[in-house]
């Protein structure tokens, strides 16, 4: 069986992002900066209404407007909108101006409905408009029960009764959605703003009935996805389109206000919590009944994938005796898909929002009922470091007792992140050139995570070179394939890869040359030994270095001014595992973003609709808030490096209980619990009983 | 509803709000509006341009770009789309969220803001502009150095931004770091590592606060 090399020179420690001098210097291309050889602009035409017959549309008159030089429909004849800012059709011109006026000169007849609902409260209810015809609104989920839950509830001390609340949330990456795409004879060649350079080929190919040997996908740097860029999507299909009928290549990126409305969003949930402790603190018994819209994608077709409204539940504890019910609400809004560990953060916030009001009710330091429940040993170790860093003992108080008009509060929660693991497809190559220098070819992505740079680390290591020795390529469907880059997988995906191809550079190297051992100092010896051609090497996924799940919790303090409403986040701690870390300078960078991310979750973000018009109302950064600079409170990391567990990903659980621990350490100041995502100054304020109640959408 | 008075219907009008306005007010409002016209009048009848493409020079990095662009073109459009300088990004395209920063005479503007006309006699640096000979400005130094970027897509924007604070304030507090990036957002969450990147490259020395725990 494979294992890591141990001590390391380069794994586990620091190592400097290798693509970090394109990044900052603007030589790195993304695929919203493409610039092929006559390219067009496109851009798409929405529906501005929530749900509308579409009859017919004329392209005739936005062809007229100088410089365009195609026009599609979305859809050939009559077809259905089913919300605000659906797909119509698209043009692609000269000019991006050009495309501006073309979109308003093309005609379309419709016939707008008045049957459409986008709140999931409104759509569950008898009578409600349905969102496809003929199917209900709501899909109930398979119903889950052990134990006898009626009479455990009898059994128990205390029992509490909740209803916590989470907003639909956007993905917003900084890069928008889209392609560039260039349809030759030979075929297309896509570059990508993508997740999965091998799905969005498989999509293309598929739907434009051209041969998987025909679609090129590159995807050299592109700028964030977080679940939401897997799929090829109906953008990157006109964008396709349009550069067949233009005979060019065809820039289609959306603009912001696209991006909020057609490609994806975290469901929201509306979790009715019931459960009830043994006196000694131990969890009996717990019921939930949860609900949550996934736009259009639930109650008919899913098309997307990967972002159901479902929890899992009851989250990280287990009960001996529960009962869960679940459903999945469609609304006409822009469909949901996977979002950095789908499922996940709305649960740990209703699950640890229940555990923090049952252990005051019992009279426990919601710590210590932690401990007394999570059978986890790593989280369990995780929390005595992390109360430690916080000084947790000594800042505990009871609920609202913190005196003054700014009252603080610290909490805490617990993440487990079970999903992705590494992927046995993965597959990469190496070029070893006579002089020495090697370049490695893995049909991966690095949507900033920092796979480029674990694969450098994982290769000097073993190579005895240092990381700048090493070319990293990925993002390309002509490398050997390897995953999405999704779930946490990429980093235990490549990493045994890179050792596989190294160990058989070593091997072939020997062979060739007669050299033992060809590291680090023997290296360029060998290589020139090989004469002219370089040696390539394929390398494939392997057993024993590299495994999953990850755990990891956080604890936060927070001022609330009971004046205002207004939460300060004054401290995160966040104690997390992943297994053998490869570069902790990039691995802080991931739980920094996933912590930043859960704040945004926890205080900030939320999608507004209209009940009236069905239109978004925030689909902006404006009014759809981001945390910012000024936002970010200081965030303490420790890692918890587990060589012998091999490689896991951080991407995903980093992100995962960052809004509980907030949404806790806010109900401790407080005394009262705000029980609904992001938790603004209105809901502050609604729940002291200062204004009236905030409707939750 | 382009005529609030010719709606009818609403029971709130635009002669019912001047009513409510101060005589004195409404006075002000009419003199500055017949100025603002006069003026418009004036500045019209002096040139028209547009709305077809017309010449425009640009002076960016210290080299002389020409162009021939619509006169709605804005300055992000002109570098990202008729030249090949990308490096300042799009990410809304109407101010909020900084990706396209530039210099614009040493001051960081949103280059999505400015049309590429306005933009004409006046030095533009954009992030492609700050590497000298191949080496990095200290601020890319620190971002590289300090991991100030993920995705990277916002990282052009904030190197300007911080680029410009330092010019004028050579040893800025986090407060003041704070304040000249509040116009710029990222959405991996590289925040408390730009904040360091910063002091690094300011001159302070910044050590990381991260443990690792092994076993």
């Amino acid at each position: 069986m494979a294992s890591w090399p141990q001590p390391t020179k380069y794994i586990s420690h620091v190592t400097t992002r290798v693509d970090g001098p394109p990044k900052a210097t603007g030589r790195a291309r993304y695929s919203s900066d493409i610039q092929a050889d006559g390219w067009l602009y496109g851009m798409i035409l929405r529906s501005k209404w929530p749900s509308a017959k579409i009859s017919e549309i004329n392209l005739d008159p936005a062809l007229k407007i100088p410089g365009i030089k195609a026009a599609v429909k979305a859809r050939d004849g009559e077809f259905t909108v089913r919300f605000y800012g659906e797909e119509i059709a698209a043009v692609a011109g000269t000019t991006k101006q050009g495309c501006l006026d073309a979109l308003r000169a093309i005609e379309v007849r419709a016939e707008p409905r008045n049957e459409f609902v986008v709140n999931e409260n409104e759509a569950r209810k008898d009578g409600a408009p349905e969102v496809w015809a003929g199917t209900p609104n709501v899909t109930p989920g398979r119903p889950r029960e052990h134990g006898d839950v009626d009479r455990a509830f009898g059994e128990c001390t205390a029992v509490i009764e909740g209803f916590y609340t989470t907003a639909v949330q956007l993905h917003n990456s900084m890069e928008t959605h889209g392609s560039t795409v260039s349809w030759t004879e030979e075929g297309i060649t896509a570059w990508a703003s993508t997740q999965g350079i091998s799905s969005m080929r498989d999509g293309l190919a598929g739907a434009l009935q051209l041969d998987q040997s025909q679609v090129r996908v590159i995807t050299d740097f592109m700028g964030g996805g977080f679940g939401s860029k897997f799929g090829a999507g109906v953008e990157s299909m006109l964008a396709a389109r349009l550069s067949r009928e233009a005979k060019a290549p065809v820039r289609l990126m959306l603009t912001r206000f696209d991006e909020a409305l057609a490609v994806g969003n975290r469901p929201s949930s509306f979790q009715k919590i019931k459960m009830g402790a043994k006196a000694d603190g131990t969890l009996h018994a717990f019921e939930a009944e949860n609900y949550g819209t996934a736009g259009i994608g639930a109650g008919g077709d899913a098309g997307g994938g990967g972002g159901g409204a479902n929890i899992p539940m009851p989250y990280l504890y287990p009960v001996p005796n529960f009962r869960v019910q679940q459903a999945s609400v469609a609304v006409n809004a822009g469909s949901a898909r996977a979002f950095r560990a789908p499922g996940n953060p709305p649960a740990s916030f209703g699950m640890e929002s229940a555990m923090d009001d049952l252990a005051v009710k019992l009279g426990m330091d919601p710590l210590e009922f932690r401990l007394k429940n999570d059978p986890n040993e790593v989280r369990q170790r995780e929390y005595k470091i992390g109360a430690e860093k916080l000084g947790w003992k000594k800042k505990y108080r009871k609920p609202g007792s913190s005196s003054g008009v700014v009252k603080t509060g610290i909490g805490c929660a617990g993440a487990a992140w079970h999903g992705g693991g590494p992927s046995r497809d993965t597959h990469g190559e190496a070029s070893i050139n006579p002089d020495g220098s090697i370049e490695f070819r893995l049909g991966v992505q690095d949507i900033g995570t920092g796979t480029k740079t674990v694969i450098a680390v994982v290769a000097a290591e073993m190579l005895g070179l240092k990381p700048e020795q090493i070319t990293v390529k990925v993002g390309d469907t002509n490398f050997p394939p390897g995953p999405a880059s999704g779930g946490s997988r990429t980093c235990a995906s490549v990493s045994p890869t890179v050792y596989d191809i190294c160990q058989r550079a070593l091997q072939q190297l020997q062979a060739r040359t007669g050299i033992s051992d060809a590291r680090g100092q023997n290296w360029f010896a060998a290589c020139k030994k090989l004469g002219v051609n370089p040696l390539v090497v394929h390398g494939d996924w392997i057993e024993g270095l590299s495994t999953r799940p990850a755990y990891g919790v956080q604890f936060a303090e927070v001022a609330v001014d009971t004046e205002t409403g207004l939460v300060t986040v004054k401290k995160i701690v966040a104690v997390h595992d992943c297994g053998l870390m490869i570069d902790t300078l990039t691995l802080e960078s991931q739980i920094n973003g996933g912590v930043i991310m859960g704040m945004g979750y926890a205080l900030y973000e939320e999608r507004v609709m209209d009940d009236l018009s069905g239109v978004m109302l925030n689909p902006n950064f404006e009014t759809y808030k981001l945390p910012g600079l000024a936002d970010v409170p200081e965030i303490e990391v420790v890692l918890l490096n587990m060589p012998e567990r091999g490689v896991i990903g951080i991407g995903e659980p980093a992100t995962v209980p960052t809004a509980a621990a907030i949404g806790n350490a806010v109900a401790n100041a407080l005394g009262v619990r705000v029980g609904s995502l992001p938790i603004t100054p209105a809901k502050v304020l609604a729940a002291l009983g200062k204004v009236p109640p905030v409707a939750t959408t | 509803m382009n005529d609030p008075e010719a709606a009818g219907a609403g029971t709130f009008s635009r002669r019912t709000f001047l009513k409510g306005l101060g005589t004195t007010a409404v006075a002000a409002v009419a003199a500055q509006t017949t100025a603002v016209a006069a003026e418009l009048e004036k500045v019209n009848a002096e040139k028209v341009i547009g709305p077809g493409a017309v010449p425009v020079t640009l002076k960016v990095n210290g080299k002389t770009l020409k162009l021939q662009l619509e006169p709605r073109v804005t300055l992000l459009d002109a570098l990202r789309n008729y030249s090949s300088l990308t490096g300042a990004k799009e990410g809304c395209d109407r101010a909020a969220c900084g990706a396209c920063t530039v210099l614009f005479d040493g001051l960081p503007i949103y280059s999505c803001q400015k049309l590429a006309i306005e933009a004409q006699g006046h030095q533009i640096t954009t992030i492609e502009g700050l590497a000298r000979d191949g080496k990095l400005s200290p601020v890319q130094q620190a971002f590289v150095e300090k991991d100030a970027l993920q995705c990277g897509y916002c990282t052009p924007g904030f190197i300007m931004s911080v680029t410009a604070l330092l010019k004028q304030n050579p040893h800025p507090t986090a407060d003041e770091i704070k304040h000249a990036c509040a116009g710029n957002l990222c959405r991996c969450g590289t925040h408390p590592h730009i904040l360091q990147a910063v002091f690094q490259a300011a001159g302070v020395k910044v050590t990381s606060k991260t443990e690792v725990i092994y076993g």
